[in-house]
């Protein structure tokens, strides 16, 4: 662990949140566009997480908001992880263990929505987990290493070895970045059926914790995205950020085309697209090696 | 600043004939674009910051009115939209309506108009924003001075004056020692029928040591519901 | 005391404290007694031994007995009566094909042995690191669950008044297992690992059919005629290896550098274990097994009779690299991993649950054996010494709870962590000790991971991370079961034994101090038995600076949770009952009805058994398999012949 590395980490703890919460706040205004309206500012996800924190909070039991506070902590800790250069495998273990920590959170309400939310993050969790692994493992056969830091010292860029990966890990963002058809844990539009699932029982700054953690979360996502871009070669990162945005672009406008699918169709769609794409682009690496 | 930014408003139909939901819905649209100020229709009382009535309060409704009115993290405030949500409107005689919204919980903003006009409704919200500005200093204050919240109510389940009891209200403000004195009076109740008035002592106490700075309050809101 | 003599005290030991425990019919003190001090006799001696091993600079010890004369007339005779006793039961019981089965697997070598066709001179014992780490597992972990069956017992003819009190029997059983796992583990010598093999067979068959219900019994010649076809496929291996190829002990077979090609007795042996350590087609009788009573669960599914099976395939591991038997044994290995664990999310019994992710998680084992690489039995290794821990706490948790609450339906568990929260906590650690990130398992899936990705296995990787998807919602939503907190509801009365918290509270430790100590561990238990294996040197698995945030991790895990207890988070909040669409009856678990009446509100877990089914997929994944393992057994065998 050098200084570097320390320093790369505290970038990211501080950058990160305002960066999440403009890209979440740019999605809001480019929804709206969309739909024909203006929209609120971009500044809007920093006013209502504000907003919350200054609220009263009310929870259901007491430890709702330890659950919440490790779910922050290990995400925060996730991000720094990668963006330290630290190993991919890892990052994405402590990854699916702050989830846990959030479906944690959900079930131990005891609300029906809540609980609802929570079975079925778990069931979104089934069907991306093997795929994020699997972007782990693109990356260790196209360039040997898991570890972030002599990711990015190639000379070719992942994605000419693995584009199959590229596709499969753009396809379960969406259902990490919580949009339209796999948004099923928690509904970001308007109250239906599962109220907001997973987050219907926090409220004020538990339920801010669990916004800025996410902030942190799609900046580590588009993160990852950036890799399959970057090389050694400085210029290669503007690539990278053009990629990140077209692929955030992508997921909104996908957010905005399709209606909520039902789980199972989830389930079946996600992992024959993991398998048809990332798995056949193992095969070939494979067979090429 | 902080909280006129981003008002959550949560959506209730007391009862009422639906032409203010359609007007409140309307609202949402990209026609009107609430989003412009902040405002999303959250549906959850738990991240709403203002609460929006429609219709009059009958007895069914009453209780699930206070209750996601108590579930509202503080500062709330309340909007009655539409006539009927201020005063009970064309149904004010009717049999089961209770009245107004006011009846059940403290109305901030009167929106008039049959069906409420969005216009009108948007304005509405906005002065409600001024309120919850209020609002919030006031609970900086009560926070400084050793209250959690400004004032809590009890959630009626009853609210007809038959049949109410005030020993089946349930506290929405409890300690964790609270809900537990609470559900071994309920274990107690069903294992022996006990009298009556043993069990309506013990959440009285409850609520006693839960929020003393509620009682007046709440005391107060009992005798509407009564009146009612 | 020298070692040899030790382990000769560790195998016969049990057998004499099994003869003392028989005889004792009451449930006595003085029984307790016999088995608490004999239990940590053995504890310690077994310790003992394997610490001596360890520390020891020379790991491999062979021990050559110059007076077998009388050993193997026992061997000779405990075969006969082990066949004769399977026989009678059998006849009793109108099961004919165990017969079969057991005439096929004992008589010839009968004949081999009684004409002298044995191959002799060679060592008969071989104490290695390998051994030691066993000697761990078994002689700490084993002799815990005997101990906690002397009061689990009790208490289970106390609820279960129907079955007829045999405990005696019972108890007895486990020490003779827990004998022959000794001499298992300690013999080098093919026909006394084939006898010891036996005895664990007859003892799981007869532990199994405990209760003498009709599905007890089922289920118990099921785990028989399973165990004894693995039997068959020893024995069929050990006569290959005398008469064929003339060698008579698992270490000539196993040794990289030897001369004879040894891919058939490999291949039987390897099938062998596939049986014993229930991999599909031959997982059914590891779910059969449940009806006994718990500490045969926990005895049989977590450190001893399905460990050995892939202790067997880990001792094999170097000498299948790149066949088509290691392949096979991957693809299988794989292939339960995942479908155990898609079988897992749809049963609610919190046993049988279990049961799946022990089949599953024997299953990534066998794979990772199979791979033959440094890395998978490095993975292996950690994997069975992490498995073995939780796996057995576990059993023995959902053993009280069914003792406190009258029943192991995951779906009863609602709310644990109120009603009983000294068995919820530990329960919390146990399952996140199974699939939470920095503990334990997660450890060895990550080699596991490495390890296959560098033997280019594909489809195994495929089957890893699928697998690893569906393992995280199985154990994620029963943790979610247990930590629901439910208002107004009081803790249950907690009947749990000090003798059995005598057992429990060493494991929860020893699952947390074991996610510290790992990189020690890899370093000195299982870099020796790589050496020995392979005769190389490898590389940490896990690099420096990994382990030392994986350190951090599990430092933030138990500091976080203690520094919110000082640091006062949460403790203006106020509290609210959930969300319940307004009509919440008070209690988060009532709502009050359009007629104004209260009703209950239940989330029950999702199963999805119209998904994933053991109806649908049992029986199609059991014929995949059974023609994987033809397929292996006739190329490989059929090929060589």
């Amino acid at each position: 662990m050098t200084a570097w590395m320390i320093v790369k980490a505290l970038i990211y703890i501080l950058l990160a949140p305002l960066i999440g919460g403009m890209l979440s706040g740019l999605d809001r205004v480019v929804s709206a566009r969309m739909q024909g309206r203006q929209g609120p500012p971009v500044f809007q996800p920093f006013y209502d997480v504000n907003k919350l924190l200054h609220k009263q909070t009310t929870v259901v039991n007491s430890i709702q908001v330890l659950f919440v506070t490790v779910y922050l902590i290990f995400t925060i800790f996730t991000g720094t992880l990668f963006f330290a250069g630290g190993d991919m495998l890892l990052v994405f273990f402590a990854l699916s263990m702050s989830e846990v920590m959030l479906v944690l959170a959900a079930f131990s309400t005891n609300g029906p929505y809540s609980i609802m939310g929570a079975q079925r993050e778990l069931l979104q969790m089934m069907c991306y987990e093997p795929m994020t692994l699997l972007v782990a493992i693109g990356f260790y056969y196209a360039n040997g290493s898991f570890m972030v830091d002599d990711l990015i010292r190639t000379q070719v860029p992942a994605i000419v070895q693995i584009p199959g990966f590229f596709i499969g890990f753009v396809f379960i963002l969406i259902i990490k970045l919580r949009k339209s058809p796999f948004d099923l844990s928690t509904s970001h539009h308007m109250h239906q059926e599962m109220v907001k699932g997973l987050t219907t029982d926090l409220s004020g700054s538990n339920l801010a914790l669990v916004e800025i953690a996410e902030w942190y979360d799609v900046v580590l996502m588009l993160g990852i995205v950036g890799m399959f871009f970057i090389t050694a070669n400085p210029i290669s990162r503007i690539w990278a950020i053009i990629s990140c945005a077209v692929v955030f672009f992508l997921c909104t406008l996908i957010d905005n085309l399709f209606p909520r699918v039902k789980y199972k169709t989830m389930l079946i769609v996600t992992w024959s697209v993991i398998l048809v794409f990332a798995g056949t682009n193992l095969l070939i690496l494979n067979v090429l090696k | 600043m902080n909280i006129s930014k981003s008002p959550w408003v949560l959506h209730y139909d007391g009862s009422s004939c639906n032409g203010c939901d359609i007007e409140v819905l309307a609202t949402m649209t990209p026609l009107y674009d609430v989003e412009r100020f902040g405002i999303i229709n959250t549906g959850n009382p738990k991240h709403a910051d203002v609460l929006l009535l429609t219709g009059g309060i009958n007895a069914q409704t009453a209780p699930v009115v206070r209750q996601l009115y108590n579930m509202m993290p503080d500062p709330k405030v309340v909007v009655a939209c539409g006539i009927c949500a201020c005063d009970g409107g064309i149904f004010k005689e009717c049999y089961n309506i209770l009245g107004g919204a006011d009846k059940v919980v403290p109305v901030d903003v009167y929106v008039p108009g049959c069906a409420v006009r969005p216009e009108a409704l948007i304005e509405g919200v906005v002065k409600a924003v001024g309120i919850l500005e209020e609002k919030r200093k006031k609970l900086k204050e009560s926070m400084k001075a050793g209250y959690c919240t400004v004032d809590y109510s009890k959630i009626a389940i009853h609210m007809t004056a038959d049949d109410y009891d005030p020993s089946t209200q349930y506290d929405a403000v409890l300690t964790e020692e609270a809900l537990r004195q609470q559900a071994e009076e309920k274990i107690k109740a069903t294992a022996k029928p006990a009298p009556k008035p043993v069990n309506a002592a013990a959440p009285k106490a409850a609520m006693a040591s839960a929020a003393p700075a509620a009682q007046p309050k709440a005391a107060d809101n009992n005798v509407k519901g009564e009146n009612g | 005391m020298a070692i040899p003599n030790v382990v000769n005290f560790l195998i016969l030991f049990p057998f004499v404290l099994a003869a003392l425990i028989f005889i004792q019919k009451e449930a006595t003190p003085l029984r307790s007694i016999v088995i608490i001090l004999g239990g940590f006799t053995i504890m310690i001696a077994a310790v003992y031994v394997a610490v001596n091993v360890l520390m020891s600079g020379d790991t491999s010890q062979y021990m050559y007995l110059t007076e077998t004369h009388i050993p193997d007339k026992f061997v000779i005779a405990g075969e006969i009566f082990l066949m004769c006793l399977v026989c009678f039961l059998s006849i009793k019981y109108k099961k004919i094909y165990a017969i079969l089965l057991s005439l096929v697997g004992t008589i010839p070598v009968l004949w081999m042995d009684l004409s002298g066709r044995v191959v002799e001179g060679n060592t008969h014992f071989r104490i290695d690191t390998f051994a030691a780490v066993m000697y761990l597992i078994v002689g700490i972990v084993g002799i815990l669950i005997c101990i906690y069956a002397s009061g689990y017992m009790k208490d289970y003819h106390h609820h279960h008044t129907d079955v007829q009190d045999r405990s005696n029997y019972f108890l007895a059983l486990m020490f003779v297992f827990l004998g022959a796992m000794f001499g298992l583990i300690s013999s080098d010598n093919l026909g006394w690992i084939y006898f010891f093999w036996e005895i664990t067979s007859v003892c799981s068959f007869l532990m199994i059919g405990y209760t003498r219900t009709q599905e007890a019994v089922d289920n118990s010649f099921r785990a028989l005629w399973m165990n004894l076809l693995g039997g068959c496929g020893f024995a069929a291996g050990l006569m290959y290896c005398n008469i064929a190829l003339g060698i008579s002990n698992l270490s000539q077979v196993t040794d990289v550098n030897g001369t004879i090609t040894v891919i058939v007795p490999v291949t039987l042996f390897a099938f062998a274990a596939l049986t014993k350590s229930a991999q599909f087609p031959f997982s059914r009788w590891l779910l059969g097994a449940m009806v006994a009573p718990t500490p045969s669960s926990a005895l049989l599914h977590s450190a001893t009779m399905v460990k050995i099976g892939v202790y067997m395939l880990i001792r094999l591991s170097p000498v299948m690299e790149g066949t088509l038997t290691g392949v096979m044994i991957t693809v299988i290995g794989g292939f339960t991993f995942f479908v155990a664990s898609l079988l897992a999310i749809t049963v609610s019994d919190g046993k049988k649950v279990l049961a799946y992710s022990t089949i599953s998680n024997l299953g990534l084992i066998t794979a990772c054996a199979g791979t033959g690489t440094t890395e998978g039995v490095w993975a292996a290794v950690m994997l069975v010494l992490f498995h073995a821990v939780s796996k057995s706490l576990l059993f023995q948790t959902v053993g009280d709870i069914e003792n406190c609450m009258h029943s192991r339906d995951i779906e009863d568990m609602h709310g644990l962590i109120i009603k009983l929260p000294r068995l919820a906590f530990i329960m919390i650690i146990g399952i996140c000790g199974m699939f939470m990130a920095p503990f334990g398992m997660l450890v060895s899936k990550w080699a596991a991971l490495k390890s296959f990705v560098d033997s280019g296995s594909v489809w195994l990787v495929l089957f890893l991370v699928f697998g690893s998807g569906s393992t995280l919602f199985y154990w994620a939503k029963w943790l979610g079961k247990i930590c629901t907190v439910i208002h107004q509801s009081f803790e249950l009365e907690d009947i749990t034994p000090r003798s059995e918290m005598v057992s429990m509270l060493p494991l929860t430790t020893m699952i947390i101090v074991m996610c510290f100590a790992f990189p020690w561990m890899s370093a000195h238990m299982i870099q020796p038995i790589l050496d020995e294996a392979f005769h190389t040197n490898i590389p940490d698995v896990i690099g420096g600076s990994d382990v030392i945030i994986m350190m951090i991790m599990v430092a933030m895990i138990f500091a976080i949770p203690i520094g919110s207890r000082f640091l006062s988070i949460g403790k203006n909040s106020k509290m609210t009952m959930s969300y319940v669409a307004g009509v919440n009856a008070g209690d988060d678990r009532h709502y009050i009805d359009s007629f104004g009446k209260e009703r209950a509100l239940y989330m029950s877990n999702w199963y999805m058994e119209d998904f994933f089914g053991e109806k649908k997929l049992l029986w199609p994944c059991i014929w995949i398999s059974t023609v994987l393992v033809l397929v292996m057994l006739i190329v490989v065998v059929g090929g060589a012949i």
